[in-house]
């Protein structure tokens, strides 16, 4: 089944055109990548999916439902939902205070307290911070925070803008996993990531952004032996 | 009376005062904390309120907890629609513009209240009877009571709200990060909405006190308590709510020991030799960090 359907989205910041009509489609299960290098237009293309950036034209689809025009803040509650680059937790309010602005739309007070149970369970480390200034986390853990807030929105779809930047090797590969192990929980992935390689190597479906338009796209295995992809990368051409 | 005491009685009179400068500060440190804009026209709006509770008890004849909550409540109103009118088509706009829309703003309301209530003074009505009580040394009035014991109450049920309610939760993150905000599903509109509605419903109760405490008011009511409670609002640290309330008490009680130490003509002085020293050499207020302005 079709989670989203983006069609011809375009995008303009003054009279640049950042996005110039990309169109794909993200199946129900699935973890969707879109790579492409500095300026692509992949966090562009998260941002006008969740409303952030106006879009200059195309079409969005979330579960059939035509979402274009929909304002940001009524999207969590239908189930896509956006977890931002650069975490962007709120410094100044506790962990648990910042998992549970995800929920705020949400009115199941027991559903949220389960949901809340679950991101402690899968990210330990939160739960034994629970009280702390979210400020006061290591970068790999507001990363945490960030997905673990996203969760607790009951997404659908969950964007996720490079997970993985600014952080050490070692920590990029347990984001990873967890990325890995949200989706085996049963949500859906649109993963923007500079680090094409793991990226491809978790998804199951790619697309290449270069500048602003889809350049590639297919299953990940097939992408990631595309001989174009090497060239988009390194701007040769 | 020897000057110690004088002192005393100064120091209640000034907590008195410093409760209304909290209570108009509040406004001021809550508006900029979510939109980063001082509100100029703040002052006016509790101007209107001591007006809305003057024609409450007059033309209404409710009594003063109802006259005060219809003020409240109209005083809200109006903070809602000065957003709504003259801020939010200015929320992507440089800064300075928004800040000049305010004093313009503050200019409107003042020649409308003109137009409307009249430029001379209304005595306020006394909506209880005037009372004195000796406390060891000094005096201290029942509207005194009523002002400081109105003002704690307030400010205590705001912390509450901020800092425990949803609601609350909600209001803190749209003023740390607006766009992550609306990621969460919060309607970053609603809530400065609400925010407005919240200072300048603590605004017109402040008006109504100081109309009781000092029985006038007029249009212009609104401006030297206003720029003294912004003065309030930077000397505590703009954009946190304690800091109002600490910089307002502050305030009015060194405007009140400057009339003890003989006098009363600096008064008004006071208030901008504290911004002066303020700016600088703590622009971030006493319970600010350094540092604290977002890049």
């Amino acid at each position: 089944m079709t989670l989203l359907e983006v069609e011809g989205l375009t995008v303009h910041y003054g009279v640049i055109q950042a996005l110039k009509g990309i169109s794909f489609r993200v199946e129900q299960g699935e973890i969707f990548t879109i790579l492409g290098s500095n300026g692509a237009g992949k966090t562009t293309t998260l941002k006008a999916l969740s409303g952030l950036v106006p879009k200059s034209g195309g079409r969005v689809f979330f579960e059939g439902r035509d979402i274009t025009t929909a304002p940001s803040h009524t999207l969590p509650a239908l189930g896509l939902v956006h977890v931002p680059e650069g975490r962007r937790i709120f410094a100044g309010l506790t962990v648990a205070d910042n998992l549970l602005l995800g929920a705020y739309h949400r009115r199941d007070k027991a559903g949220i307290k389960e949901d809340l149970e679950s991101v402690y369970e899968l990210f330990p480390r939160l739960a034994e911070r629970r009280k702390q200034d979210a400020g006061s986390l290591s970068g790999g853990e507001q990363q945490m925070l960030a997905m673990g807030r996203g969760l607790l929105s009951r997404p659908r779809l969950l964007l996720l803008d490079e997970p993985s930047m600014g952080l050490a090797p070692v920590l990029v590969e347990e984001i990873f996993r967890f990325i890995q192990e949200i989706n085996r929980r049963g949500t859906t992935i649109l993963l923007v990531e500079q680090n094409a390689h793991l990226a491809l190597e978790i998804a199951h479906k790619a697309c290449v952004l270069e500048t602003g338009r889809v350049a590639l796209s297919g299953a990940a295995r097939e992408v990631a032996a595309d001989g174009r992809i090497q060239e988009i990368y390194l701007g040769a051409g | 009376m020897s000057w110690h005491i004088a002192a005393l009685q100064q120091l209640v009179n000034g907590l008195a005062l410093g409760s209304v400068y909290a209570l108009i500060a509040l406004g001021y440190t809550m508006v900029y904390g979510i939109i980063k804009l001082i509100n100029f026209a703040h002052g006016e709006i509790y101007m209107l309120g001591a007006y809305f509770g003057f024609y409450a008890l007059t033309l209404l004849n409710l009594s003063l907890l109802p006259a005060m909550l219809l003020s409240m409540a109209a005083a809200a109103l109006v903070g809602v629609l000065l957003e709504r009118v003259a801020y939010r088509p200015l929320r992507n706009s440089p800064r300075i513009s928004v800040l000049i829309t305010a004093i313009g703003a503050s200019l409107l309301f003042q020649s409308t209240a003109q137009l409307v209530f009249g430029a001379s003074f209304k005595p306020f009505p006394q909506a209880m009877p005037f009372r004195r009580i000796q406390l060891g040394p000094v005096f201290i009035t029942n509207r005194q009571l009523l002002i400081f014991g109105v003002a704690v109450l307030l400010m205590i049920l705001l912390h509450v709200l901020v800092t425990y309610t949803k609601f609350g939760k909600a209001m803190r993150a749209v003023a740390r990060d607006k766009e992550a905000a609306l990621l969460m599903g919060i309607n970053v509109d609603r809530i400065i909405s609400a925010t407005f509605a919240l200072g300048s419903a603590l605004a017109a109760t402040a008006g109504i006190l100081v109309g009781m405490y000092y029985n006038r008011i007029d249009p212009y009511m609104g401006m030297m308590p206003g720029l003294k409670a912004f003065v309030a609002a930077v000397l505590g640290g703009i954009g946190m709510v304690p800091g109002a309330v600490l910089g307002g008490l502050l305030m009015g009680v060194a405007e009140n020991l400057v009339v003890t130490l003989g006098s009363s003509t600096l008064r008004d002085a006071v208030a901008f030799a504290v911004l002066i020293v303020v700016l600088l050499f703590r622009p971030t207020g006493l319970l600010g960090k350094k540092g604290i302005e977002k890049v």
